[in-house]
């Protein structure tokens, strides 16, 4: 029962961190100078167009009244117009976010995947060479920055291998569209459209690789830590004494108790792994909301920044719930407590 | 002794090898525990007891830890010689172990029933024993009613977390009970606990280990445990046993001027005479003196006690390491 009030408490949290968030964004973006209207309309616009398109957007308000305007607006679910477009913010972010999100999801999957075992790995052959390897490479993968990494791999996958694709979500002659869940990869596989999977897979795969190198890195050392933190216990000897034989503490005494620090880790790299994508997006000409975010923030079409901001924000706080549940599930302490440990 | 004792150690010496260090722990350790008999060694903390213990069990990882030479009779098995597959086969069934600390010992994320029925289910496999769950969940019942917890099946349920540490500690003598070892081991059980709930756990221990007819190897720093619940003493010091004898012998005179000095530290209701400390501390295990260990705290002391002093007979069954014995009549 603690477990059900601590996941409210930290729902309500959560929603008090977006309301902040979305003020914070919000007046930076109005204070920093250069006229939004202006920049929207061009250096040949009349100043009466400009103040026409001001009056519409409502951008000659009080900066209270235009908040209030757009927390209404976006407790309904409406993120206003673009300055630029002219479009519902809300149609531009749902034809790029689920591209972003596929994007990040499979980074997620993988960066767990892979950096799991190598920090068991790690773990269990504490200071020989593979503990060594292991270990520099994570610290490789958690100083490169994604982008360098990104166009290393598009240079030497791409152009001198010519392996795998380095732009975009498919092959031009793909007819694989993501219309059920938005995500490709799922899409093709629940319509059966094998060669669509495919195609799609070996689409994603580099710049998941350039995305993941960082959290990959820093899951593989933060399970080695935890691992032969867990397998100094106490309660690791005894279970010998008692006779429990060493796969079974292992992968079940050892592990489970370790789970929870990857886990844990996992909510924050989060935030940085969505200000990665952006540029791995771009790098790897990714339909995400990566270009429409750039181009919002550089033009200064603030419900776009807004709408953009607060999707990612949205998503933070959703996937550190999910986290949250999910060590509740892995350890007792928390689910009985209520408390992270 | 020897001839019928169920767990003989004789002349263990063991160091901890790492990194070109190397700590001289265990010096020609001997003991005997016989069948159904309750056994207690004794030592001030850091002396040793704890290493003996492990190397008994099997418990001590190798690097660091090197045998020098000795012998650990189980049955009239010399276990050093045994492969590791088939030592790792007495733990837990064979001889199995009480742990110290309560809190500590107990896997905080797996239900106390998960633990006990793992426990068993490998307990079970090594011993050819057919047993299908239910049966494995009725034995873990049935163990936790003999620890004298009510409520088995809602124990079973329960994560450690969620139980008391006297609770906790019955839960780590019922796992050591679950396949009826010949011989326990019981490390300080209790010491973590309050004193009253200390007295409880020796008590129930001393009641299950005497109705099953356990050899019992205690380990403590208490010597009003020692002195109420075992037949057989060894006193430790420095990684040797200084003296040994019935618990009786031992408490009516006590030769080894170590064993008096840590008489002397326990204090007595009746008041009287201020508590002593023993001056000075354990010597570096890396650099230890050469002859008797306890030679630099020890009033007695004369150039002669640089030579390794021999065990000598005082009564039947009581020995002391020490060469000025006559100082202490």
């Amino acid at each position: 029962m603690e477990f059900v009030y601590f996941l409210i408490r930290r729902a309500l949290w959560s929603v008090v961190v977006l309301i902040g968030l979305s003020m914070t964004i919000f007046v930076i973006a109005r204070v920093l100078p250069g006229d939004p209207a202006r920049m929207a309309l061009g250096p040949r616009a009349s100043q009466q167009q400009v103040n026409q398109l001001k009056a519409k957007m409502g951008l000659n308000l009080p900066l209270v009244e235009q908040y209030e305007r757009f927390a209404v607006g976006a407790a309904h679910g409406d993120l206003g117009l673009s300055l630029l477009s002219q479009r519902p913010v809300n149609d531009d972010i749902a034809a790029t976010f689920a591209a972003t999100l596929e994007l990040v999801l499979v980074t997620i999957v993988f960066a767990f995947a892979v950096g799991v075992p190598l920090g068991v790995l790690a773990a269990a052959n504490k200071d020989s060479w593979i503990d060594n390897l292991v270990r520099l490479g994570t610290i490789f993968g958690a100083v490169t920055p994604s982008f360098l990494l990104a166009l290393m791999l598009q240079v030497l996958a791409g152009y001198v291998l010519h392996a795998l694709p380095t732009t975009g979500r498919t092959s031009p002659d793909s007819a694989a569209v993501a219309d059920i869940t938005g995500l490709l990869l799922v899409d093709t596989l629940m319509k059966g459209n094998f060669a669509g999977f495919v195609d799609a897979f070996k689409h994603i795969l580099l710049p998941m690789i350039a995305l993941s190198a960082a959290t990959t890195g820093q899951i593989a050392r933060i399970t080695r830590a935890s691992v032969i933190d867990v397998a100094r216990q106490d309660y690791i000897e005894a279970a010998r004494a008692f006779g429990i034989p060493s796969f079974v503490r292992v992968f079940k005494y050892t592990l489970r108790p370790a789970f929870v620090p990857p886990l844990t880790i996992l909510g924050l790299e989060f935030a940085s792994l969505i200000g990665n994508a952006f540029v791995v997006e771009l790098v790897f000409s990714w339909p995400g909301m990566a270009s429409y975010g750039v181009r919002a923030i550089l033009q200064k079409d603030l419900n776009a920044v807004m709408g953009v901001v607060m999707i990612s924000g949205l998503f933070f706080v959703i996937a550190n719930f999910l986290i949250d549940v999910a060590v509740g599930f892995v350890d007792p302490r928390v689910r009985i407590s209520g408390q992270r440990a | 002794m020897s001839e019928e004792a169920l767990l003989s150690v004789r002349a263990l010496s063991l160091d901890f090898v790492s990194d070109g260090a190397r700590a001289q722990l265990l010096r020609d350790v001997s003991l005997d525990v016989p069948a159904r008999r309750h056994v207690a060694l004794v030592g001030e903390s850091g002396c040793g007891k704890s290493v003996t213990m492990r190397a008994i069990m099997g418990l001590l990882a190798s690097p660091p830890a090197r045998v020098l030479g000795g012998e650990i009779r189980f049955d009239g098995v010399d276990l050093l010689k045994l492969p590791a597959r088939e030592r790792a086969r007495l733990r837990g069934t064979a001889m199995s172990m009480v742990f110290q600390d309560p809190t500590s010992s107990l896997n905080p994320v797996f239900t106390i029933g998960d633990q006990m029925r793992t426990i068993l289910k490998y307990a079970d496999a090594r011993l050819g024993r057919a047993r299908n769950r239910q049966q494995r969940q009725a034995r873990v019942a049935e163990v936790l009613a003999q620890v004298r917890m009510a409520d088995p099946e809602r124990i079973g349920r329960a994560y450690p977390l969620q139980l008391s540490g006297g609770m906790r500690q019955r839960i780590l003598i019922a796992m050591a009970l679950l396949s009826e070892p010949r011989l326990l081991i019981a490390d300080e059980p209790g010491t973590a606990l309050d004193v009253t709930t200390q007295a409880q756990i020796l008590k129930l221990l001393k009641d299950l280990v005497e109705a099953r007819g356990l050899a019992l190897l205690m380990i403590t720093h208490n010597l009003g445990v020692v002195r109420e619940s075992s037949d057989h003493v060894f006193v430790m010091y420095a990684g040797a046993v200084v003296e040994q004898g019935p618990t009786q012998a031992l408490f009516a005179s006590p030769r080894h001027p170590y064993t008096r000095a840590l008489m002397a530290c326990t204090p007595k209701l009746s008041g009287g005479a201020a508590m002593r400390g023993i001056d000075g501390a354990l010597p570096d295990y890396s650099a230890p003196p050469s002859g008797c260990r306890f030679a630099p705290r020890c009033p007695l002391a004369t150039p002669a006690c640089a030579q390794t002093p021999p065990h000598t007979l005082i009564s039947a069954g009581h020995s002391a390491a020490c060469w000025r014995l006559e100082a202490t009549e």
